[in-house]
């Protein structure tokens, strides 16, 4: 669902699929950004006027230039940050945040890292043991549960990080650039593996990344932000039906919307 | 003096103590195999300091039989004399030794009281920047106090005995272990800090599951500074105060003004040993806390 508050905004989506973008603004979303806008201290004017909403089963994903403020809406979506203007509504008792950096902690093994967030919001030995179980098994880490971050290659700390955040079942799932550190073929399988779970565990997805290819293969919807101050220019609808192999990306429909997505996104930094 | 860890230098290659446990093998190994290239490394490493120890010996020897004349022999006797009167007349060895024991013992608490006001002020500092910025400049007043010029106060101020000593220990011991655990406590990334903000962890959660955890490398490069500081501080203080049992700081004295050379060069080896000891001691437990997962080589 998009939620086009202001006016012209919906004037600028390109219309692409059988969904029809323009719909009336929801606020039974799972995770909704109503007029967002930031402005920092020092002066810089990060975000205007950014207003969508995600629902449950809906994969959204925001390209954009660097710097152009996406992982400030990320900040703000989980409350790490509060913007300047408009509000952000969303149940954060749950909240699925994916960083950058995988964050594991080195003095943890990888069994204990996917335990900690079920250890903070306490949750007793035994649950925590069956949570991190499922979870190791759902993004393939079984027989590494004792090793420690440093023996890790990216791709699998970043698994871990995955993990750690499938524990708590969260709703709402951001994704903050989770795979820009590893190499393209870790990050394909990232990707694929990621829109799997996005269908087995059913959440509402935010993801930020600058991968066109990454954004139109996993999304169920892909919006464009501008340069700095961020805003969003254009929204594609992703059509392909889950679960997405990995010829997909071969697939002359999947190259052509990349390529307008690519198109848009060459026109938000002029 | 410098307090970051960067000071504990990397482990000679290939000493057995850098080998990782087999527990640890990675999983992407980069490199040899590390048994592969352990004989030739042991040689590489053991031959060099064989070697200029030898040569050392060698100019120890040139410097009492042939520099010196037998009249003035004993300002520097043969290694020889001081082996055979220092290590291996029992009286004199036993008399070291203890005092040496007495030594440790002074050290030891000086540490543990360094150790335990270091950490306390650490957290404190960082928990609130208002005590950071209270605290910080007097920790650099205290390291720069030339502790020889006031060991003579403290002696008149807290007597002559065991408590003067154990002072001068804290006091040149505590800035290490300060600056150390500060910045320990302020290395953990900030993404983990927003990972813990997001779970809505408390203070005291956040300080023991993130913040003393990834202090632990620099409190270890803090406390092997400080355990061989603490060592100096109480031969230090030893030297200035008679009272109580004697250290080996009075032993030294001692030997020298009585010209009793192989029994002081005894002395000498003997306290250098122990801030070896001590320097080991502490990078063998730091090992065995944090050697599973922190990155860099510990000195064996």
């Amino acid at each position: 669902m998009v939620a086009a508050a202001t006016g012209n905004l919906h004037t600028l989506f390109d219309m692409k699929g059988e969904t029809d973008l323009v719909t009336t603004v929801t606020t039974t979303g799972a995770l909704s950004f109503d007029g967002i806008g930031m402005t920092f201290p020092d002066g810089t004017e990060a975000l205007r006027n950014i207003t969508f909403s995600i629902d449950k089963g809906e994969f959204i994903t925001v390209v954009g230039p660097s710097g152009c403020g996406k992982s400030t809406l990320l900040r703000i979506a989980s409350g790490l940050l509060d913007p300047t203007a408009g509000s952000v509504e969303v149940d954060r008792e749950r909240l699925g945040y994916v960083f950058q950096d995988a964050t594991l902690l080195p003095w943890r093994t990888v069994r204990q890292n996917i335990e900690l967030l079920a250890e903070l919001h306490g949750f007793d030995s035994a649950e925590r043991t069956r949570l991190s179980t499922a979870a190791i098994e759902l993004v393939g880490l079984t027989g590494f549960e004792n090793h420690y971050p440093k023996s890790l290659s990216g791709g699998m700390k970043m698994r871990t990080s995955l993990a750690r955040t499938l524990t708590l079942k969260p709703p709402v799932f951001l994704f903050d650039e989770p795979f820009g550190a590893v190499d393209e073929m870790t990050r394909e399988h990232l990707n694929e593996e990621t829109q799997r779970l996005f269908q087995s565990e059913g959440f509402a997805g935010l993801f930020i990344t600058h991968s066109i290819s990454e954004a139109v293969f996993m999304s169920t919807k892909v919006y464009v932000m501008s340069a700095r101050p961020g805003r969003i220019i254009a929204g594609f609808d992703v059509p392909f039906s889950y679960p997405r192999q990995p010829e997909l990306r071969f697939n002359p429909d999947f190259a052509q919307l990349s390529g307008e997505v690519s198109l848009a996104l060459r026109g938000s930094s002029s | 003096m410098t307090v970051s860890p960067d000071l504990i230098r990397p482990a000679p290659e290939g000493s057995a103590a850098d080998l990782p446990p087999a527990e640890e093998a990675l999983v992407h190994t980069p490199g040899p195999l590390p048994g592969a290239s352990r004989p030739k490394s042991l040689v590489r490493v053991a031959v060099p300091p064989v070697v200029l120890g030898g040569a050392l010996l060698g100019f120890w020897y040139v410097i009492s039989y042939v520099i010196l004349e037998p009249s003035r022999r004993f300002l520097l006797q043969p290694p020889h004399r001081v082996v055979q009167i220092g290590f291996l007349e029992w009286d004199n060895y036993s008399r070291i030794l203890k005092a040496l024991w007495n030594s440790t013992q002074v050290a030891l608490i000086g540490l543990g009281i360094a150790i335990t006001i270091g950490f306390f002020l650490a957290t404190m500092m960082s928990q609130a920047k208002m005590i950071e910025r209270a605290v910080f400049p007097f920790a650099v007043t205290l390291q720069a106090i030339p502790i020889l010029a006031i060991v003579p106060m403290i002696g008149f101020w807290f007597g002559y005995g065991t408590t003067a000593r154990v002072i001068v220990c804290i006091i040149i011991s505590l800035f290490p272990i300060i600056m150390n655990t500060l910045f320990g406590l302020q290395s953990a990334e900030r993404g983990m800090h927003d990972l813990f903000t997001l779970h809505q962890a408390n203070r005291l959660t956040r300080l023991r599951k993130l913040m003393f955890p990834a202090a632990l490398p620099a409190v270890f490069a803090g406390l092997r500074i400080s355990a061989g500081l603490a060592v100096i501080g109480a031969i230090v203080g030893d030297f200035f105060f008679g009272q109580g049992e004697a250290g080996i700081g009075q032993l030294l004295r001692r030997y020298a003004s009585q010209l009793d050379g192989e029994e002081l060069l005894t002395s000498v080896i003997m306290s250098s040993a122990l801030g070896v000891v001590t320097f080991w001691t502490f990078g063998w437990i730091q090992k065995l806390v944090i050697g599973k997962w922190h990155e860099t080589e510990v000195l064996g």
